[in-house]
């Protein structure tokens, strides 16, 4: 691998003003293009929030009703939008609240910069009001952090904070600031960061590797492609498409990678991992060539890894090194940015189909349908289903919409039935699985994109966890629309607590409050459902309502999601029933 | 996978903080870090951490990606025993009466091939530079004169192959210099 350095342009036309820190952040970010930010003000920070006061006309802050909302806010809008989402917050228990967000940020690659205040430098480790080493706690959830403690270092840390965020595999960061740094003066003068010698964010692409790889695909027999966030992150989809078209290679999608690739494409042969479809976890065993394309092998994905694939060569393309053969095995690593990798890659690989092995997922998919998907779609009892609620607004968006989910049953029926017409659409807790995510990040990708419909689909569970967000949607009149799919019970682990601790519901039912007066408590527009002759009006007007609105599906208390890769099987063992 | 005994380098920026980043990942995994230097390396304003554990060369292959991985590492990689020149320091403080008691510890001490850094009114300093169980063989016979306090030092190395990455880091600061 090699280290490239760009050198950073010197503009000598500017001339240098001095202002305060506080006032040079608001600048930064308005040299960085940021016109939106979320946040929570407290002690440490007022020095910047009150220099945002000046800026109401060209930086829109959004104020969250707790940090971690912030963060899952500005989470959404940078899946979104493609841009870094920014949060703000106060030192100490504002600082700390931020760590959830960063976390899942960090686990999902979601490109974040986060600015706290801290306590003065004389302050700092005299366990001052409000002092928490946000370094020390954010350390192993950042790609990069950095204490600022002269507002001359402003510049340079945020400078650098944004192009690491974004560049390469993309990540949070977090630049704390103390309050001293803010209100101290300083002669101004920003440069965007360009490189940064120690950090070569893209692997230089070696051409013997694409040779490689071409030749383990054009002799495959029975090639299978999985695909994930790289393709996304990359803006690889083009490329990624006609890679596949070419070659005519079955592709299943990681449930990070979902919408990459439209849903009705027909080398889309649907989603892999514990709750994937049938064919793409059964046929992992199968394929001889198994090309991996901006992954990483999550558990989630592999179930039992001493059973996963062992008959395959593995490619792996991927822009982080430290990626490859850490979970799996790599018989040829592309190292790249995906589309670089892609382009190249389609120069070498052969035209050609592979009729009878597509046929195999086919036939998969008919025998799923039998067992799982024709029942859930098209339920014949009486008791309201996840899926048919999905299969419903799929009618009314024509997969136009963007899909926003929660974590638990609800986030895999809305991932396994959701159409999807574009890429970016899909916006999920994936890695780290955060419950509470949903709410304020529907709301941040309303932000992120202001034309598109976004359906929040939520659990009572998760609902209840980022419940206060409803206030931020009201006051930012984000027009997000929020489905509650309502069981009464951590659907999830009930489920799992049913298969593989003997029906002991332990902590999981819910006697929950009536979310139909909590929304209208927060001016939200709100229906309920609890009968299907209901069903298909109520989504109509959800769907086609112009603005936030609130929709509560009561659905069936103890219905399970399947297929399912028991916990330490392998991907061969999924269930059906 | 055995594990064996690995010398992790890494050439670095000088950033507060970054010794945490790199401990954590060991952190993360339960590994533990039998010692950790970090210092001045041949190059100006360039860190080099030297970093001593026994584990699976999986393993310890996959935490050096890990800690290349982080924005102020320039290069890391990882060395087995056979492949480095390493040294660790020992220092033993004695009594000075512990040498009146005759010519042991003095012929201790040079069979070792260690020495006397201070001799003081109260006590002595010696000094063992060499493998850790050669500090602490010296330890061991030192013992029933009675030690006051032994310290060791973290481990140092170089790597006796040619394309150590140094290499890379050098070439790398003649670009951006």
């Amino acid at each position: 691998m090699e280290t490239v350095v760009i050198p950073t342009k010197k503009q000598d036309t500017k001339t240098t003003e001095r202002i305060s820190g506080a006032e040079a952040v608001v600048r930064i970010l308005l040299e960085e293009g940021v016109d939106l930010v979320f946040g929570y003000p407290g002690g440490a920070i007022m020095p910047i929030y009150d220099s945002l006061y000046d800026y109401q006309d060209k930086i829109n802050h959004v104020l969250a009703r707790h940090e971690q909302g912030a963060t899952h806010a500005a989470q959404g809008y940078a899946r979104a939008s493609g841009k870094a989402g920014v949060c703000l917050a106060t030192s100490g228990p504002g600082a700390t609240n931020l760590i959830t967000g960063i976390a899942d940020a960090q686990i999902d690659s979601t490109p974040l910069v986060c600015i706290t205040g801290q306590v003065a430098s004389a302050l700092l480790g005299s366990d001052a009001f409000q002092e928490t080493d946000v370094i020390g706690i954010s350390m192993p959830v950042t790609k990069w952090n950095f204490q600022v403690t002269r507002a001359e270092e402003i510049p340079e840390a945020l400078a650098k904070a944004f192009y690491i965020a974004k560049s390469g595999r993309p990540g949070p960061v977090l630049v704390d600031i103390t309050k001293d740094a803010q209100f101290a003066e300083f002669d101004f003068d920003y440069r965007k960061c360009t490189g940064v010698r120690s950090y070569s964010p893209v692997p230089k692409l070696e051409t013997s590797k694409v040779a490689e790889a071409a030749e383990l695909i054009n002799n495959a027999k029975r090639p299978y492609i999985l695909f994930g966030q790289g393709v996304i992150l990359g803006n690889a989809e083009v490329e990624f498409k006609t890679f596949i078209e070419k070659t005519g290679i079955p592709s299943a999608w990681t449930i990070m990678g979902l919408s990459a690739l439209e849903t009705d494409h027909p080398l889309n042969v649907g989603m892999l991992g514990m709750h994937g479809n049938y064919g793409p976890n059964l046929l992992t065993n199968e394929c001889d060539v198994l090309i991996a394309i901006g992954m990483r092998f999550d558990d989630r994905v592999t179930g039992n890894l001493s059973k996963y694939a062992k008959q395959a060569k593995v490619i792996h393309l991927e822009i982080d090194p430290a990626e490859i053969d850490k979970n799996v095995k790599t018989e040829v690593a592309v190292l790249g940015d995906c589309k670089e990798s892609l382009t190249e890659l389609i120069k070498k690989v052969k035209p050609s189909s592979h009729k009878a092995w597509l046929q195999r997922f086919r036939d998969c998919d008919t025998m799923e349908h039998e067992k799982v998907i024709q029942d859930e779609l098209h339920p014949k009892t009486d008791v309201l289903t996840m899926g048919e609620v999905i299969r419903i607004i799929n009618e009314k968006t024509n997969g136009d919409a963007i899909l926003v989910t929660d974590v638990g049953q609800h986030q895999m029926v809305a991932c396994r039935y959701t159409k999807f017409n574009q890429s970016k659409s899909n916006i999920t807790s994936g890695g780290l699985g955060t419950m509470g995510f949903g709410l304020p990040a529907g709301l941040g990708a309303a932000l992120g994109a202001p034309d598109r419909t976004v359906v929040a689909v939520i659990g009572d569970g998760g609902l209840q966890m980022t419940i206060q967000e409803f206030a931020t949607i009201y006051q930012t009149r984000a027009k997000v629309k929020v489905l509650l799919l309502n069981n009464e019970f951590l659907g999830m682990v009930r489920q799992w607590q049913q298969l593989f601790f003997d029906k002991r519901y332990s902590s999981t039912e819910m006697i929950n409050p009536d979310f139909q007066t909590i929304a209208k408590g927060y001016y939200i527009p709100t229906n309920k459902v609890t009968e299907r002759e209901h069903l298909e009006d109520a989504i109509t007007e959800f769907i086609n309502y112009d603005g936030a609105y609130f929709l509560e599906v009561m659905v069936g208390k103890e219905n399970n999601v399947f297929p399912m890769v028991p916990s330490g099987s392998g991907v061969a063992e999924i269930r059906l029933e | 996978m055995e594990k064996q005994e690995f010398t992790i380098m890494a050439y670095t920026e000088d950033q507060v903080g970054l010794l945490h980043r790199i401990t954590i990942i060991f952190t993360k995994r339960k590994i533990n870090i039998e010692s950790l230097t970090a210092s001045e390396s041949e190059m100006d304003g360039i860190y080099r951490f030297t970093i001593a554990v026994t584990e699976s060369e999986e393993l310890v292959a996959k935490v050096v990606k890990q800690i290349e991985k982080q924005v102020e590492v320039h290069k890391a990689a990882y060395f087995k025993k056979p492949e480095v020149v390493q040294q660790e320091l020992a220092l033993y403080k004695m009594a000075t009466e512990s040498l009146t008691s005759g010519v042991e510890v003095e012929r201790i001490v040079r069979e070792h091939s260690a020495r006397f850094l201070t001799i003081e009114k109260d006590f002595v300093v010696i000094e063992k530079a060499g493998y850790r169980r050669e500090a602490f063989a010296l330890f061991e016979e030192l013992k029933p004169y009675g030690i006051t306090e032994f310290v060791l030092s973290g481990r140092v190395a170089v790597a006796r192959n040619g394309h150590s990455i140094g290499n890379e880091v050098h070439e790398l600061m003649e670009l951006t210099n």
